[in-house]
């Protein structure tokens, strides 16, 4: 791995994306505006007293979800354009390691994240006084590694497209799957058995326990470690898997 | 059978038989003078490759000397493309060996020494001329003013700053020559460049080409305008998968018996036709 061409690469897809000012404010807006809908949406819920608001429970997964699933569709159309454009295989015939590629991309659409995060997260906090027990830096973090996550799923489905129609097929394929069952609608304790056993296995199942975890806790558990190192563990098997992906000759 | 070719030796046979019956076989020209030259830049050998299950190029054999110009010329759909991607080292061959600047194809350390420009323009839409020349110059440790030289080099200076999607056609695929270009690569492999290039940009081309060959630019051109093979030091003319001959323009014109480079092919593979019946 060369850290100057990874970060060539980078600097080179956050260019893109500075010159596609459309695309940069639909990814750092539209999450929010989403939570504002989530919000006004159980703005007439009646409450006993001392019952946590819906929205606390529901705004604070979709922290989770938004972002994997925006950075999900940008990052896999992003790959599958460098695919057909031909640059890819031009790439791959200069001295460029596949990870600088894979690492580089990652990365840029993780700093994208990360201001994504930081919106949504703000506007929960301060717009909707979202309420919860752990800090919000871990709120944060967990968006973040979302966001991450869905880069690298993005970066490793975009292999088996072979036009942009195909690759946003993909959506109800990889992700709604894993909205369905990651805990947003039925706790995963009390799905039937299978459906629990695949949701096992889903990563954003994981993003969900553990804004959960911070949720309920004001400080740190190690249930919140062990999502985070899930979380972590999917995103290098997903870079791992997409670099497999990439090959220098075809036969 | 083997489709070896070579330059004739000074008396040497024609490769098959001519049934036009004209213009006996004449001594090899040498290769203009004064170039530099440092041998052989790509020596291929019994090269066949496989497309699922067609075979796309067969039992080739040629060299191409270094410093000079070559160029592979052949019908749409003859096999320049892919000849060109296994000589790069992206596409696998099945049989025959391939030496590019005497190493095996693919070889790691070539990456940064081949310059390679697609046929279909590859490079970002949505970056400027001079990010797009900056990208790939990085991926072979080049400088700012290396990325800035070669965009001046494809005659884009003025335009550098603008967004390569929003360039004309000639410009688009210049800024993709700039690209290869950038890394100065010992050999330059370019798909088809002046396709849909008016005439004077083409002449402009060629004579970049030739000067680049003059510093010691070893070029591999493919082309399907016939017309463009007298800017060529050598010629390789590819039809069905075949190699049918390597010379050199003149020699094509003697050999096809017609001062027009197109005509002199056609006799050629007319002559191969009746020798395959």
């Amino acid at each position: 791995m060369n850290l100057k061409m990874m970060w060539a690469t980078c600097l080179r897809v956050l260019m893109q994306l500075k010159n596609d000012p459309r695309s940069v404010a639909l990814i750092l807006v539209v999450p929010a505006i989403l939570l504002a809908v989530i919000y006004w949406l159980y703005q007439n819920e009646v409450l006993a007293p001392g019952q946590p608001r819906t929205f606390d429970r529901v705004g604070l997964m979709m922290l989770g979800i938004f972002p994997f699933t925006v950075m999900f569709l940008v990052t896999s159309i992003t790959m599958l354009r460098e695919r057909v454009s031909g640059t890819l295989e031009r790439l791959l015939t200069t001295p460029i390691h596949k990870a600088d590629l894979l690492v580089g991309y990652a990365l840029a659409f993780s700093i994208m994240a990360a201001l994504q995060s930081l919106v949504a997260t703000a506007v929960a906090y301060w717009v909707f006084n979202i309420s919860i027990s752990g800090n919000a830096g871990w709120v944060v973090l967990i968006s973040v590694l979302t966001a991450v996550l869905g880069v690298a799923l993005g970066l490793l489905c975009s292999a088996f497209a072979t036009t942009e129609f195909q690759a946003v097929q993909f959506m109800p394929v990889v992700v709604i799957p894993q909205i369905l069952l990651c805990g947003l609608f039925v706790a995963r304790n009390q799905m039937n058995g299978i459906l629990e056993a695949v949701s096992n296995v889903l990563p954003l199942s994981y993003a969900v326990d553990g804004l959960n975890e911070v949720a309920q806790h004001a400080d740190p558990t190690r249930a919140l470690t062990f999502d985070l190192l899930v979380m972590a563990g999917f995103v290098l098997l997903c870079l791992l898997l997409a670099s497999l992906t990439l090959r220098r000759r075809s036969a | 059978m083997s489709h070896r070719a070579v330059l004739p030796e000074p008396d040497g046979q024609l490769p098959f038989p001519h049934p036009l019956g004209m213009s006996p076989p004449t001594p090899a020209l040498p290769l203009k003078p004064g170039r530099h030259d440092a041998g052989t830049s790509v020596r291929v050998e019994n090269l066949t490759v496989r497309r699922g299950r067609m075979e796309v190029l067969k039992d080739l054999s040629f060299s191409i000397p270094s410093g000079h110009i070559t160029a592979l010329l052949g019908p749409s759909g003859s096999g320049k493309t892919t000849l060109i991607r296994t000589l790069v080292g992206v596409q696998k061959f099945v049989g025959g060996s391939i030496e590019v600047l005497g190493r095996p194809a693919g070889d790691a350390t070539l990456r940064g020494e081949i310059g390679y420009v697609t046929q279909a323009v590859s490079v970002y839409k949505d970056l400027s001329v001079l990010e797009n020349v900056r990208y790939f110059g990085a991926m072979s440790g080049c400088s700012h003013a290396d990325a800035v030289a070669a965009v001046a080099a494809v005659g884009l200076a003025e335009i550098s700053r603008r967004k390569a999607g929003a360039l004309s056609g000639g410009q688009f695929s210049r800024v993709s020559l700039a690209c290869a270009l950038v890394s100065k690569p010992k050999l330059l492999v370019l798909d088809e460049p002046t396709v849909g290039l008016d005439p004077v940009l083409r002449a402009d081309l060629w004579a970049q080409f030739t000067a680049m060959a003059a510093a010691g630019t070893t070029l591999l051109i493919s082309s399907h305008v016939m017309e463009e093979a007298g800017h060529a030091d050598t010629l390789l003319l590819l039809r069905g998968g075949r190699l049918l001959a390597q010379l050199t323009p003149a020699q094509l014109r003697q050999r096809g018996g017609s001062e027009n480079l197109e005509l002199a092919f056609l006799r050629l593979i007319q002559a191969d036709m009746a020798v395959a019946s």
